[in-house]
């Protein structure tokens, strides 16, 4: 096939995937859209293997049979409680791709045949534009270093947020300095890169470099703690794409610049909705901690004697005479797997005609729109899940709000208390309900570390326990009635 | 360096384009949206196959392209059968 027919395929698929993302616009055109992607995918993976420069195929089939059942064995069973994991996965795959791919291109380059380590740092006879005549193999070489420098820190910070979330790694260390020691990794990984550029027949400036970039990608991540997670799984996304689109600056690859640039953006996109939800700077998420509170605050000062605990029949009694009722789910309803009791509850206010919806703050969970696939999952419908700006002017005319497993997004403190750490972090304001009902293991703080004093007001009732476990006998005592 | 601003360019409009697609995606969607672009992302397979079908290359190109194969493999077929999996749940009432 001649490369212009080939080129105006990948175009094609290039199409497909920019339609495929506009699918993503509207649910009801999103399952189509994902097929389109899927068909770009496809033509430009068989025009490729049409390719008079693939010959070899035993190295393709070993590596696309384990690649298509590992991917396909994660994709079926995996939990949408563990979705975020699964995200954090691919994105690490996402960068693994990239490097390697950067990786043969140099070392196809180089064409040395080493049969050991040390025979591959022999430097090289190579001729001067062996990647490219003058101003051209310099920018082979620059997007070389940077694919290997995006695609190793993708790879190994996406390994260590997906052991983060597995629970695999509660610990959040960092390198003696914090910031200042992983601008030193940088640092070296930028000269490890400079010197690929002038001297690029020595292999052990490439292997630096990805020795370097290994190691930023550990302990970027590693400081990180768990909430903060959405951001640095949308950035590890961003990542990916970026690393995916210089490749093709390196292969002069139309169709990975084009898709390369969409996923880069949208993993931006989605760090820069994170932060905002958050109410906190990129800088402050990867480097900084929640900033100390001006003076300590005294939880038992807050709650003592203030707090009403309630059982889950007379919030059934409650329910029961509600007009009105807005649930507002956290991760804590994903670690008690409680969406599916949920569900029955909202099923069984709704059959007695009273008016349910959800109301989602963005950084819900661990990962953007985690909890309404966890919902979407429990089979409810997704025009009852209501975005925080949307929801917020209609607590005034809610009777009952039931908190379950969220914490930070309902602090008052966000909107009241100038000089708190989350003062000016938008919040969902359920405290203007009736009546609030918080769903909770005990009064612990959440990942801010803050008393919540949202539980010790005079219209909010604690019920203590499993998620689950209270959910369901609230339903069980509200269809008694 | 005529390709080379001819790639600077698709690169550039595509990042435009970029933003006007995703800010319309509704924060519903956010998830399916990251796992969708995690398959595009497998896209990287067309240069993995490149470099592990080559005949002329030595080994260690070869086995680098082996493993690229499987990481985009993984994004692709993982990325678009979860993606599926997630948006065949969103149901209108």
């Amino acid at each position: 096939m001649s490369p212009t027919v080939v080129n105006l395929i990948y175009l094609i698929a290039g199409i497909l995937f920019i339609l495929g993302i506009k699918g993503l616009t509207k649910p009801s055109t999103a399952v189509r859209g994902n097929q389109l992607s899927s068909l770009g995918m496809l033509i430009a993976i068989v025009v490729t293997l049409l390719n008079a420069e693939v010959v070899n195929f035993t190295y393709i089939i070993a590596g696309g049979v384990f690649g298509a059942a590992v991917g396909a064995f994660m994709a079926l069973r995996i939990q949408m409680t563990s979705m975020p994991q699964m995200v954090a996965l691919l994105n690490g795959f996402g960068g693994g791709a990239s490097l390697t791919i950067a990786l043969a291109e140099y070392f196809s380059v180089l064409n040395v045949d080493a049969n050991s380590f040390a025979e591959l740092l022999v430097p090289v006879a190579l001729s001067s534009d062996a990647f490219g005549a003058g101003g051209e193999g310099q920018v082979t070489l620059i997007s070389i270093g940077l694919t290997i420098l995006i695609g190793a820190v993708t790879l190994v910070g996406s390994l260590v947020a997906f052991a983060k979330l597995q629970g695999l790694s509660k610990k959040n260390i960092g390198l003696p300095g914090g910031p200042a020691g992983n601008a030193l990794l940088l640092l070296g990984a930028v000269i490890a890169l400079g010197c690929l550029v002038i001297s690029p027949n020595q292999a052990v400036t490439v292997i630096t470099l990805v020795a370097l970039a290994l190691l930023l990608g550990l302990f970027l991540v590693l400081p990180i703690g768990g909430a903060d997670m959405p951001v640095v799984i949308a950035l590890l996304n961003s990542y990916s794409g970026l690393a995916a689109a210089l490749a093709g600056f390196i292969l002069g690859n139309t169709v990975l610049i084009i898709a390369g640039s969409l996923v880069g953006t949208s993993g931006l996109i989605l760090t820069k909705i994170m932060c905002v939800a958050m109410n906190r700077s990129l800088g402050n998420v990867l480097f900084g901690k929640m900033a100390a509170a001006g003076e300590k605050i005294d939880a038992d000062e807050i709650y003592a004697g203030k707090v009403t605990s309630a059982q889950p029949d007379e919030v059934a009694m409650m329910l029961e005479v509600a007009k009105r009722v807005v649930i507002v789910p956290g991760y804590g309803m994903a670690m008690a797997q409680a969406q599916h009791a949920v569900r029955e509850l909202a099923d069984s206010m709704e059959s007695r005609g009273i008016e349910v919806e959800y109301g989602i703050h963005p950084v819900a969970g661990r990962m953007p729109g985690h909890m309404n696939v966890l919902l979407a999952e429990a089979e409810v419908p997704y025009d009852k899940l209501v975005e925080m700006d949307r929801i917020n002017p209609t607590f005034e005319d809610t009777d009952v709000v039931i908190v379950i497993g969220a914490n930070d997004v309902t602090n008052p403190m966000a909107r009241e208390a100038e000089g708190s750490p989350i003062y000016g972090m938008p919040i969902l304001n359920v405290d203007k309900a009736r009546n609030v009902v918080v769903i909770k293991r005990s009064l612990s703080p959440g990942f801010a570390g803050l008393p919540n004093p949202l539980f010790a007001m005079d219209h909010t009732l604690m019920v203590y326990g499993d998620g689950k476990k209270a959910v369901v006998e609230m339903t069980t005592a509200l269809n008694q009635i | 360096m005529d390709i080379l601003i001819l790639l600077l360019a698709l690169f550039v409009l595509s990042l435009f384009l970029g933003v006007e697609l995703i800010v319309k995606v509704p924060p519903t969607l956010h998830t399916p949206l990251m796992s969708g672009t995690n398959a595009v992302s497998g896209i990287t397979l067309v240069g993995a196959l490149l470099a592990a079908g080559s005949d002329t290359s030595p080994m260690l190109v070869n086995v680098l392209g082996f493993l690229a194969v499987t990481f985009a493999t993984i994004n692709v077929v993982g990325g678009y059968l979860v993606t599926n999996r997630m948006l065949s749940m969103f149901k209108r009432k």
